[in-house]
Formats: C-alpha cells, structure tokens, sequence
C-alpha cells in the first residue's frame, strides 16, 4: 500500500542569501532561499539576534511583495488633476532633473517651504542629515504619530525606553507587565521571550483594554479602560510607597531620588540644587553635609531637607514624590473609579509586584565595579520586567504615563537589574547625550545641527521672538515642546492652511499620508488637492518615493519608484533603529538578493544623487563630483566622526575592527559573508547597571558609542521639564505665548501625573474607539501579499457585549459609528475580551477602492474600515493637533465615539474608485507560486 | 476503498501548546510557502488581488473566544492534518490516492492518483484538508515529508517548517512511538489531549490545553493584600521616609 514514492530530499535552493528582513520594523534576520534567480522559501536565521531563527507571518510571505501588480515600475509624472491617476511614465534622468530643479528653487528661496518626511525610519541618519544640509527645519519620520511618547518619556527619565532601547530579561524575569502593547511591537523577540517565560513558570500580566495576542496568553489580564494606565501605575506607586515596598539602595545609588530640589526662590524652585561646579547636591547621611550627589563615599540621604548655602531650602526628590503620590488621588479606590479596576485588584496587584522584587530578589554570580570604584562582588536581581508600548503612549496624557511606568520601575529598582528590563546598547544615554533640535540659517546653509533633538530647556525650542512656531509641523515650539520625533500627523493640515506659513514642496517617503497614516483621512485627501483662489494647488509640489501604488501616490506630481527590501541595501545602525540586545551590540545590513525588477531605484540612492545635483553641503567632492556612488559605497565610506561609520563591523583598512576605525571599502562583502549582521558581546562586568557601571562606561569609549565616559543617575525629577515650567510661570527671557501658558504649567509636571483626556466624561460620545495592528499585516503594506490579505481581507468593529445588548446590535449587523467629526459604517462582531466602555478594530486593513491594484470592490474597500475617519486631526478648540501637549505624539487613542444601528450593509464613507497608474500590470486572477519547483 | 497499515515503524506528528500560541500565523503562512514549491501540486490562490481571494492552506489557525467579564478568553487553535491512526480520510479515498505510510504514518495524498472528488475531505472530521483551486486535487499538511529526511538542508532543520518558524515555540515535531522523544514527553507532562476522541480516528497529532487563567480572582484569592502591611500606615511623610530607611 506504500506504493507511493516520495522525493524525500528535493532540492531546496541554489543559493541561500542572508538579509534583513523588513515586512515590519522588527528587523529579523532571513535566510532567503533563491533558486534559478526567485525566491523558493524565506526562513528566519537562527544565528540572528533579533529572531534567533522564527519567524513571522510578514516575513514569511515577503517574496510575495516581488509578485505584487502594484509595483511600481518607473518615474510617474502628472499629467492630470492631482487625484486623477493620470500620469506619464518619465526617465530618471527627466525625474531627478524635475526632482532637483523644485528643490534647488525653493532652497534658493527659502528652505523651509520644503517639508520632507518620511514614514519609514530605518535609514535616518541619512535623511535627517539631507535636511540638515538642505537647511530645511521640516523634516521627521514618521516617531511622532507613532511612539514618541515612550521614547522620549524613557529617554528624559531613564536614558531609554523599549524595544530597540531595552528589553524584558526574559530568561531571569519572574513577573512581566506588559501595558498596551497590541499584536506587534516587537514582533518575533515578544513571543520567543514570552514562551521563555512560560517555561520558566514567570507570570505574564497584561493591561490592556482588549484581550488579544500576547494578553490572550497572560496569567492575567486587567482590562483597563483606555487613557488611565497613568492613574493604575502611579496608584500602584502609591501602594508601594505606602507599604514601604521600594528599593531604598537603588533609588540612592543610581537615581537622583535624594537630589535636593530648590524650594526658591521663585525663578529657581523645582531646579536642583547645585555646587559650584554645577553638581547636583545631596545631604551626606554620614556627615550631615551638602555634597555633590557623586562625590567619592557619600551616602546620600532620601529624606532631609536642607538649607543651602543662600539661605533657600530644598527637598529631596523623594520626599516630594512621597507626598506626591500618598494623596488621596492615587488611592486605590481613587484610581478604581477612573481606570474600571476595581481598588481590591489595584492593592492585590501592587503586592504581588512588591514579592515579586523584593521576596523573590536574588543574588547573580556577576561581580561589576560602579562609577565611584566601588566593588560589588555578585548583582541584585530583581526579577520583575516591564514592557509597554504604542497603548499607552498614543493619548494626550503619554508622556506622563510613561514616565509614570518608569517611575515605578525606579522605585523597584528593576531598571537594567538582572530579571528587570535590560537596555540595549547603545542605550542607556543620558538626554544631554543627545542632541538638540538645529536650527535654520540663511538660506544655502545647513542647520545648526539635525533637525531632531531632545530641548533640554526653552532656549532650545524653534520658536519666532513671539514665542510662535519656526516648524511646518509646530514641533519644538510651546505647543509641543519636546517633540523629539517630530508632528508627522500635522504636516498636510497645516501645510493646507498655510499655518504656521505655506509650504512649496512637499517631499514625502514611504508614508500613506492620504490614508492610513493620518488622522481625519477625508481632510487629509482634500488637503492635498485643495486650490486657493488662483486655482493653484495650495500645497503646490507633491513628490511621493514609494515602492507600491499606495493611496498616497495617487496625490503626487512626481513619482519616484522605489525598490523593495529584497533589491537593495540598508543600513541597519547604530546610529538610527539598533538591533543589538542586552548582553550584545549588533547592527546589521540589507543586500540584494534577488535582481531589480523595473526600472526603479532605492530611495537612499535618490537621495545621495539628489543632493549631489543640489550640491548641498558634504555630498560632493572639492571637484564637484559625488562624494559616493551609492549607498552601499556611503554605507561603508561615510564618516561621522573620525572611524564611526554607519556601520561598526569589520571597520579600518583590514577589516578586523569593531566599533572605531577607519571606513573599509570591503566592509559590505564581510557583512554578507557573515550573514547580514555584525555582532560582539559586551564584557561580562559590563552587562548591568549600565548608566553607572564602569566597566560599561569604559566599553562603551571603546566600542565607539561615547567619546567619554557618560554615565548618570535615572530621573525621577526631570529638570528640562520643571524649565518649561518655570517660563509658563513667568521666568527667563524664552517665554510661551499667553494662550499656552496656563497648559504648560499643568502638563510641565517634573514628577509624573496623570491627567484626564480632553474628552474625557463625554456624555455624547461614551464609548472609547481604538484599533490594533494585527500580527500578520504591517500597516498597508500587507495588503497586496495574496498570502496575508487572506488572513485580513477586511475588519469588524469589536463591540463589548452588553453595548450590543444596549444598542440593539448583533453579531453581524451593521452600525454607524460616530465621533465628532463623522461617521463611518461599520460591521460589528459582538465580543466579551475587551473592556466595557471600548470597541475597537483591526489598523489598516480598510482601503481605498482600486489602491495597492487591489480589485475596486475588493473586501477591504467593500468591508473593511479605518477608524481615522473618525480621528480629529486638531483639538476641541479646533486651533491644535490632536497631540500630547508635551511630546506632540499624536493622540489616536483618545477617539470617543458613540454607535447605533445601520439599516443598509457595506463600509462608508467610499470614495471613487482610484486610478492605477500607467503601465502596470494586470492583475493575475490566479496565483501558482512555485510552480516550476514542484513536480 | 484504501486501506490502513495495521501498525507503523514509528508515528510522527506534533505537539500543538494552546497555552502559549498567541494566534500570529506564521506557522500558516511559512508552511504555505515552504509547501508551495514542495510536495506535490502548487498551493494555488484564486483571486489573489481580486474580489474574493482564496486558497488552499495546510495549516489555518483559528480564534476562539470564551467566558464573559475579566475571565473572558480568547483561544487560538492552530489546525491541521493530524495524520490519524484510523483515518477515515484514507479508508474512504476511492482511487488509492490517500495513504498513511507504514514507515511513519504520515498521511499523504498521492495527487497521480487523486481525482478530486473532496470525500476524503467530508470524511475529515476536522476538516483537514482542502481541495486546490487550480489543480482540483486534494492537498493536506505532509509533515513536511520533503524537510524532514532532506539531505540538502542541515540536520537541525529537518523538521516541519510550522515548527521551525513557531516564534511561541508552541509546535513540536517527533516521533510518539519513542518514550523518551520530546513530542512524548511534553504529552506526558502536560496531559497532552487528543482532538475529538469520540470520533475515534485516534489522531497521532496532540494538543496542550491552555492552563487556568486566573483572571481577577486568583490574585485577590492568593492573599497578596496589603493586611499585611497595615500597620505601616505612615503618620507624615517625614516618618515614613524615616521609618522607611531604618527598615530598608
């Protein structure tokens, strides 16, 4: 009966070529599998540090991309009104000509008038640097309506946050806490630390209004409603503090808990007290004495005040926290009625975080020496980890709640501890080792410096003399003061009304601006084609680099066709989104390893030969030719500082540094032979503590990463913010205008708070509305892989049971969902995992008819839905972004919406059909791949 | 009608963990496209940028939800073949196309022999397997028969490509004839269930149930109240930090 012979050991490949993945941003490594010149298979690379070999859905599917008809396959111009699809195919000769003529123009004129963003962020040290030569202030990726709540919140309070910046010690955690992470975020690294966890019988705790992915599988789930974990975390500070569950050693020894904080006078209350040399002061326990806080054998004191030397008095960090967080506020019973958990679970789980990190704490066999040469023969751990992302950072109140999650953190002294949340280097860096935000010059001449930084006060700002924007997007103005990533979401609105000024040129990188990617999507489409009275477009010149026919290229005037991942090189670095994990640096490379399709270019080669044309400052040589031919030539060529390159593998003429040396033109070759990446363990003394560890500090010089040894003390107190306070309150010559001054002073908290969102108690609209990226589908991307929009061809509205009971809704109806800009239609699947007051839906999986070459009536325009439609792009006052007020981080969770029930089925609003752009292919309606290896 | 093998040389298959499978699909999609260009026909899609897109798949995972409040739970159930010890699938098939093969019971369909007549499908009781849009044959998972003996991949890889790409690590592949394989062991330890038994097809394929969620009760029932601490009520937060550091 086994008559049936099988090929046990086909051939699998003619060649396996190792890359970089990016279906996601997770950057895993894969081994792809390309036979007679196509991709037969794609696995994931068991050497790589990301991915240790998994690997996901996305990635699985990548050489579908190659396949899609909405490659784009040369430079489109218009022909049409904008919107049309009507377009020409050009050379690139013609594009770039076209390309560098507008730019040349309006860098001529003023170099503002270009707006240049890009979506995408994994080559922006080369695009920030573009903009800064251009000397253009209006450049960002796409941080700040993605996270840049978290970064910046970890960044001013513990020198990183998460993801590329630290991860959970999966192996040594015995609890993990896990806030508003949804499917994605990190991608592979999650799920293979989660199952770590779970064979070491960790307790994963998720918060999280939906109970999905990781919260699906976690020991508990605490179904918070939306906008109120800064009130659950910093009640459960209150719990800890009350208990007297906190890490009294750790707070002294590697915060600035016992820093004195001036009680005045006025114009220098809440700033730390300091010496002469500008050190910050503590009382000595043991002398009774002012000393600097680092002086050699001080023990600091946690709760004395002081009279300083002028006859002021100040408080310790942490006595004013202490007061801060033992009011009534944060009492649990307080914090049950904002956040829905009831006060019994709040108590229940701030005590099961206090065993975890001090009952369960245990001694490591790895002895370190601190900055001041103190000897630790082993290190504490203590074993309770923390991971959050996009949930908590996406609403007006993000900065604060970050900063509110690291505090507890602090308190438990889990930061970089053995079992806690270990930073990857090159983090942790203080905020001062960043820079600030360069500001323009007269135009042809470069910015001060790139147009990304993190204020330290308010004489770092872009802001006129009164006191009013400088950028496109209003960031780094008293608006959004510490908007380390830029206001993505506020370019195409403003650049449409002409506020702050009107823009010439907008320049726009893998970013789907016209759908998915902004707020208020209808707006955003009439933005880009809105005239003024002349009949001229009021954002004058779009050029769009993409590799697909997004919704957004619809809405260009030129049209530069980029390449996929698998066609080109990238530069994974250490100086833009690093891969490295806790106990190792790491970056890697992308390469190409099938042959380009079309006559299309990568976008950093673009850019490279854009700003040779524009001779812009440092791309071109004495003799006026290009400084590089490539970016693969810039990747390995390109010096930033004397031997720091992009990359830190294989550096100096032989190849054989790391980290510091000179650029080596055979440095791309050793990447591939090596598998894509360049990896080297951090020395064993150096894996924790790192802030104020020396023999990381020492490393660190070495390696490349500091010129000097940088360390210092987490921020419990973040001085930069009490500095913004301080000028709403009258004080220094760089003042908010008087509408912002009131905000300011309640939202500069230098300790964190939480505070209700604008709309929150809306009796109209009581039901919150947010989306989740489900773990197969990247933003719009997946949408035209056959393989992944078979998983998510289109979206339900999640709707809580009893609000479907209350609203006379089934499983399966349609209903309006409405919010104070609109409505949509939406199909609804009844669900009982999800917090009462809140329906959500999958992100991004809802499309315009005829984008991405997917059939008009394809499910996702005929089913699927974007929430956006209903998010407002400004504020109640109508006047501001839908942003935090402090960072700028677009606020895409604070959606309130209320639903009833439709009467007709299908998803509105739907917007006429787009046009495919010229000369693309048919769209095949059927699918073999693989065919000619099977038999 | 085909028939069975009375016993096979061993009996591979997978441990499927429902306690840490977070529902990602990448086993689904990296089986589809390792098994696209692999065994047999093409894993063909219809439709794949058009209206109504489909396909056939060796491997789908399915969402499930369970309880109401705070003990509501979503479960992910990853399905495939589950190459049966009594499968009907094989005793139904009219032409001798579907087989269990005596040497490791995998069960096959020989696509030279299958007319496409899907009752191999209908007498599934899982619904294992679906029929190819394009070809009209029947395809189903092969436990990678084309990975696992393969002498041109590296020994560490020869095993399905589900579980190789699981980033759960919730998929196990060996051979449950051996006590002491992994596949075994973890059947043992964690009380490893079969799929359906009153079916009676004895499938070698074992699922792990997802462990007791415990929801809001379990951390209240556990004691980890403050009672415990109670009488450090602070009076002025100068005593407590006071008393704090004497403690600490």
């Amino acid at each position: 009966m086994n008559e049936h012979p099988v090929n046990l050991s086909p051939a699998v490949a003619d060649e396996i070529r190792k890359t970089t993945c990016y279906m996601c941003a997770c950057r895993c490594g894969v081994d792809v599998h390309v036979r007679d010149g196509r991709i037969r298979y794609i696995q994931g690379n068991r050497d790589h540090p990301v991915n240790k070999g998994v690997l996901c859905a996305k990635g699985s599917a990548g050489m579908l991309h190659l396949e899609s008809p909405a490659r784009l396959r040369a430079p489109l111009l218009r022909t049409g009104p904008r919107g049309s699809g009507q377009f020409e195919e050009i050379s690139w000769e013609q594009a770039l000509r076209t390309a560098s003529d507008w730019l040349a123009e309006t860098r001529k004129r003023n170099p503002k008038r270009l707006a240049f963003f890009t979506g995408r962020d994994q080559s922006q040290a080369l695009t920030g640097w573009w903009a800064q030569q251009y000397g253009t202030p209006n450049h960002a990726a796409h941080g700040g309506f993605c996270s840049v709540n978290m970064a910046a919140g970890g960044i001013y309070s513990i020198g990183g946050s998460f993801w590329e910046f630290a991860q959970p010690d999966w192996e040594r955690s015995r609890m993990l806490l896990l806030f508003g992470v949804a499917e994605d975020h990190d991608s592979n690294p999650i799920k293979l630390g989660l199952a770590e966890m779970r064979r070491n019988g960790a307790r994963i705790i998720s918060v999280n209004p939906v109970r999905t992915g990781y919260s699906a599988i976690a020991d508990s789930w605490i179904g918070i409603t939306p906008g109120t974990d800064g009130m659950l975390i910093l009640s459960l500070v209150g719990e800890l503090i009350r208990t007297r569950r906190i890490d009294a050693d750790a707070l002294r020894q590697r915060t600035n808990a016992a820093w004195l904080v001036r009680q005045g006078p006025p114009e220098r209350a809440g700033l730390f007290a300091r010496n002469e040399d500008g050190k910050p002061l503590v009382v000595d326990g043991q002398s009774g004495q002012l000393t600097a806080y680092d002086a050699p054998g001080v023990i600091p004191t946690l709760g004395q005040d002081a009279e300083l030397a002028d006859g002021e008095r100040a408080r310790t960090v942490f006595s004013l926290a202490v007061e801060k967080y033992l009011a009534d506020e944060y009492r649990p019973e307080a914090a049950a009625e904002i956040t829905g958990i009831p006060a019994a679970r709040i108590r229940g789980l701030a005590a099961e975080i206090a065993r975890t990190a001090f009952e369960e704490a245990y001694e490591v066999d790895h002895p370190w020496t601190d900055i001041q040469g103190t000897r630790h023969p082993t290190t504490l751990a203590r074993p309770v980890a923390v991971h959050a992302m996009r949930g908590i950072s996406a609403h007006a109140n993000g900065f604060q709640t970050c900063r509110a999650l690291h505090l507890l953190q602090m308190l438990l002294g889990v930061v970089d501890c053995p079992g806690g949340t270990r930073f990857k280097p090159p983090y942790p860096k203080p905020v001062e080792a960043h820079k600030r935000p360069g500001k323009p010059q007269q135009p042809g001449q470069p910015l001060t410096g790139p147009p990304l930084g993190y204020p330290l006060a308010p004489e770092d700002l872009l802001v006129d003399d009164a006191g009013e924007a400088v950028r496109l997007d209003k960031a780094f103005s008293w608006e959004a003061p510490l908007s380390a990533h830029g206001m993505m979401h506020a370019v195409i609105p403003n650049a449409a009304a002409g506020d702050p000024y009107p823009i010439e040129l907008l320049f726009l990188y893998m970013a789907n601006m016209a759908w998915n990617s902004s707020m208020n999507t209808p707006g955003a489409m009439q933005a880009l084609t809105e005239v003024d009275g002349n009949g001229e477009y009021r954002i004058p010149k779009i050029i769009v680099a993409d590799a697909f026919a997004s919704e957004t290229v619809a809405y260009a005037d030129l049209v530069l066709p980029d390449t996929s991942y698998l066609e080109r090189y990238d530069c994974i670095s250490l100086l833009d989104r690093p891969i490295g994990e806790p106990d190792l640096i790491a970056d890697a490379i992308r390469h190409p390893v099938v042959e380009t399709r079309g006559d299309v270019r990568p976008f950093q080669d673009v850019l490279l030969d854009l700003g040779s044309r524009l001779g812009l400052p440092g791309f071109n040589d004495r003799s006026g030719n290009p400084n590089w031919k490539d970016y693969a030539h810039y990747m390995a060529m390109r010096e930033f500082r004397p031997g720091i390159g992009p990359l830190a593998g294989w550096r100096g003429a032989k190849g054989d540094l790391s980290g510091r040396g000179e650029p080596n033109e055979r440095q791309l070759q050793q990447y591939i032979d090596a598998g894509g990446f360049w990896t080297e363990k951090l020395p064993r003394e150096a894996l924790f503590f790192k802030h104020v560890n020396a023999a990381y500090q020492e490393w660190a010089v070495k390696i490349g990463l500091i010129d000097a040894p940088a360390p210092f003390m987490l921020q419990l107190w973040s001085e930069p913010v009490q500095k913004f306070r301080l000028a709403s309150l009258g004080f220094g010559d760089c003042q908010p205008p008087e509408r912002l001054r009131r905000r300011i002073q309640e939202e500069f908290d230098p300790l964190p708070v939480w505070r209700a969102l604008p709309d929150a108690g809306s009796d109209e609209f009581p039901l919150h509305a947010i989306t989740q990226r489900p773990m197969a589908m990247y933003h719009s991307w997946g949408s035209q892989n056959p393989w992944l929009r078979q998983l998510h061809a289109d979206n339900r509205l999640y709707v809580p049971a009893e609000i479907c009971a209350e609203a006379g809704i089934a499983d399966g109806d349609w209903a309006w969902l409405e919010s104070r800009i609109g409505r949509i239609r939406v199909q609804v699947r009844r669900m009982q995992a999800v917090n009462s007051k809140t329906v959500w839906t999958w992100n991004a999986i809802g499309k315009r008819s005829g984008a991405w070459r997917l059939h008009p009536n394809a499910p996702e325009a005929r089913n699927g839905f974007l929430l956006n439609h209903l998010i407002p792009d400004r504020d109640a006052g109508g006047s501001m972004a839908n942003s935090d007020p402090i960072t700028g981080q677009a606020a895409w969770f604070d959606l309130r919406v209320r639903l009833r029930p439709a009467e007709t089925p299908g998803s509105e609003p739907r917007f006429s059909p787009q046009p495919d752009p010229p000369g693309l292919p048919e769209a095949p309606s059927e699918l073999r791949y693989g065919r000619e290896w099977t038999r | 009608m085909t028939s069975l093998p009375a016993s096979t040389d061993r009996r591979l298959g997978l441990v499927i963990d429902l306690d840490i499978c977070v529902g990602c699909q990448a086993c689904v999609v990296n089986c589809k496209a390792w098994n696209t260009g692999g065994y047999g026909a093409p894993l063909a899609d219809s439709e794949p940028w058009g209206e109504n897109p489909s396909g056939a798949w060796l491997n789908r995972v399915h969402g499930f939800e369970a309880g109401t409040g705070n003990a509501a739970a979503i479960i992910h159930f990853p399905k495939s073949c589950l190459h049966c010890d009594d499968a009907p699938c094989v005793t139904v098939c009219p032409t001798g196309a579907s087989i269990k093969r005596s040497e490791d019971g995998i069960v096959l369909v020989d696509e030279a022999k299958c007319m496409g007549c899907g009752l191999c499908a209908w007498a599934c009781p899982y619904g294992a397997r679906e029929m190819d849009p394009a070809e009209g044959v029947m395809k189903k998972c092969t436990l990678c028969v084309d990975r696992i003996y393969n002498e041109n991949l590296p020994e560490i890889d020869r095993e399905p490509a589900c579980v190789r790409t699981c980033p759960a690590n919730a998929r196990h592949f060996g051979d449950f004839d051996d006590p002491d394989s992994p596949v075994s062991r973890l059947t043992r330890e964690r009380g490893g269930v079969d799929l359906m038994p009153e079916q009676a097809t004895r499938p070698v394929n074992k699922y792990l149930l997802p462990t007791e969620r415990d929801g809001a009760a379990k951390l209240e029932a556990d004691g980890f109240n403050l009672a415990d601490y109670a009488d450090r009520e602070p009076h002025g937060i100068l005593a407590w930090v006071d008393r704090a550091l004497e403690r600490i």
